[in-house]
């Protein structure tokens, strides 16, 4: 398996976090915890779905990125993007005049990732077929599903269909033309235009593949922010040489749907993190029969909803599935167009097995486990099943779990400690201080510039 | 060591006609034992036939009670109900008999397959009915 170190993209600004709960309560592993009223995450049990960036009312997550200057260093500079991004400019701009900004932030080759679309649809296509691929099998498209299904999951990665994403299709891809046209493999540098979190850990330290195979990764709405700095409406200089294997498939491809409707007798599509836990966990109880293939991505509206875009959700769908309708079926794209060798291609998209990675284990004794859940589970008779997060923990339960981890303490509970006040066990005065050393000092202090003063909520 | 922390106890109700909460149970023991980091074949074997279990208690009986029990080497799960009971185990033991109503089959359900499959997915099954007082089901799986 990879040797890569895992990449944690995703942290948290101490200066701009409020540790006001909101990030830890929409967090599909309880990953987070507010610490000294800070969030933390937890690394391990982290997704990188992005629903905390998503809930955050101050913008204190932030997704850290290469320097865009590093890509000067390559003689080629290529640009690899999923064409969700050019849903992202307003109308007006045509797709050579954005081409033409990218050239002019400094990349020499622009790649939208999903071509030659049709190598990879016949590469999923002999995963379905074999006799020996687990059904339903799931798409690995999405990563922040691949690390929940791995995590959360475990007896469902064998169900995971091991061929890569569109972005080593394309980088890939990239790499063979230019070779073709004279490039040393050294001269070209690869760089991401990422969507989301998600797509930047499975960049940098992938799951199943030996190495990285991009140079850098660069925010997708770091990068719009660039090319809207130069983007020129006059006339552009005509590029649509890079896109002549960019297929209608290829375009809605990251959409819901996109990869569903291509494959098995019956298939399902699935977006939100939300929705993928609730039909993973039926899935995982063996209570979904005869469907063949799932999509599965972790954003409402799939990568239109990414963290990490601009526009809005649905009207990036509305345009992508009218510039698909210009663009030809993939199946239709000459080889002498594509000028790779599709075979050596498709053997490049095969993916080494995922393994599974349980997060949710009590240890690996098994008695002493027992020993911890049932204290848990005592402690939850304790507790008074609000859910209101102020121990730092996302819900009762898992204060529990906590505290049989040695990571949270009975006091931690506002409620349980009033009632110890209530009864003499412990003096206000050492309540008040609990509560400041989980919350810092100055936040029961009036302040008028709080957040949600006004109307913030929504 | 404490006795009472050798194992694990749970019990869940389960309501007849009730299909759109079947399930629940297994969920809940599928979560406790990926805790106890317990292998998924030997787990999804356990959720397999305590959910054909419980579908057959809400398809066939008016309520019964799970009764789960896990300790270090293995789980025990009872699920007693109280309904017609069935005549004969036997025959309800051979794949595709189902004596299922016509809605609970357009439901998806009563395709004969719950109790051989309740055997393919256990260690040990015990059977016991009485006709027109119910059914008790005891299951036991030994962890790897």
């Amino acid at each position: 398996m990879s040797g890569l170190p895992t990449y944690h993209a995703l942290k948290v600004d101490a200066v701009k976090c409020i540790g006001c709960t909101h990030c830890m309560k929409s967090c599909p592993t309880e990953a987070i915890r507010v610490i000294d009223g800070l969030a933390v995450i937890d690394h391990e049990r982290c997704v990188y779905c992005g629903q905390c960036h998503r809930a955050c009312p101050t913008r204190a997550f932030y997704v850290e990125q290469d320097d865009l200057e590093m890509i000067r260093s390559f003689k080629y500079r290529v640009i690899l993007f999923p064409s969700i991004m050019i849903g992202q400019f307003p109308e007006k701009y045509s797709e050579d005049q954005i081409y033409a900004g990218l050239k002019k932030v400094g990349f020499t080759h622009v790649y939208e990732v999903e071509q030659p679309m049709q190598v990879l649809i016949d590469s999923v296509h002999e995963v379905l077929e074999d006799q020996e691929t687990h059904k339903p099998a799931i798409s690995i498209y999405c990563p922040a599903i691949v690390r929940l299904i791995q995590g959360r999951y475990p007896s469902l990665t064998e169900n995971l269909i091991l061929r890569k994403a569109p972005h080593n299709l394309a980088a890939h891809f990239a790499i063979e033309q230019l070779i073709e046209e004279g490039a040393r493999r050294e001269e070209i540098g690869l760089f991401y235009a990422t969507p989301c979190i998600a797509k930047i850990a499975a960049v940098k330290s992938p799951v199943g593949e030996r190495e990285s195979i991009v140079d850098g990764v660069v925010n997708m709405n770091q990068l719009y922010n660039e090319v809207m700095k130069v983007i020129a409406d006059g006339d552009a200089e005509d590029n649509s040489i890079q896109r002549e294997n960019l297929s209608a498939e290829g375009i809605t491809w990251s959409l819901t749907r996109g990869e569903s409707c291509h494959f098995g007798s019956r298939s399902i599509a699935i977006d939100g993190i939300h929705n993928a836990v609730r039909f993973l966990e039926r899935l995982e109880n063996d209570q979904v029969h005869g469907i063949d293939f799932i999509e599965m991505r972790a954003c409402d509206q799939s990568c239109a909803g990414g963290i990490l875009l601009t526009g809005n959700r649905f009207m990036t769908v509305e345009r992508l599935e009218r510039r698909a309708k210009r663009y030809p079926a993939a199946k239709d794209i000459a080889q002498t167009t594509i000028r790779v060798d599709t075979e050596e291609l498709k053997q490049k998209l095969i993916l080494d097995p995922i393994k599974p990675k349980p997060h949710f284990i009590f240890g690996k004794d098994r008695v002493k486990a027992m020993e911890k859940m049932n204290k848990a589970q005592r402690i939850v008779c304790f507790l008074p099943g609000i859910d209101c997060g102020s121990c730092g923990a996302p819900n009762c339960h898992a204060l529990a779990e906590d505290m049989v981890n040695n990571k949270a303490k009975m006091s931690d509970c506002i409620y349980l400690q009033q009632m110890w006040v209530d009864e003499g066990r412990i003096k206000a005065e050492k309540a008040f201080l609990n509560v400041q050393k989980k919350w810092g000092t100055d936040r029961f202090k009036a302040d008028c510039n709080k957040r949600g003063r006004r109307n913030e909520g929504f | 060591m404490d006795p009472e922390t050798q194992s694990m106890k749970l019990t869940f109700n389960i309501h007849g006609g009730d299909f759109t909460h079947a399930g629940q149970p297994s969920s809940e023991v599928k979560k406790v034992l990926k805790q106890l980091g317990i292998d998924g074949k030997t787990i999804k074997g356990i959720v397999i036939a305590l959910y054909e279990a419980e579908v057959n208690v809400v398809a066939h009986a008016w309520k019964g009670t799970v009764e789960v029990e896990i300790d270090e080497s293995k789980i025990t799960i009872i699920v007693r109900d109280e309904g017609p009971g069935i005549p004969d185990i036997e025959l309800a033991m051979q794949a595709g008999y189902s004596t299922a109503s016509k809605k609970v089959r357009e439901m998806g359900f009563g395709a004969g397959m719950g109790l051989p499959n309740m055997k393919k997915n256990t260690d040990e099954l015990i059977i016991e009915s009485e006709v027109d007082k119910g059914t008790t089901v005891k299951m036991i799986n030994y962890f790897l």
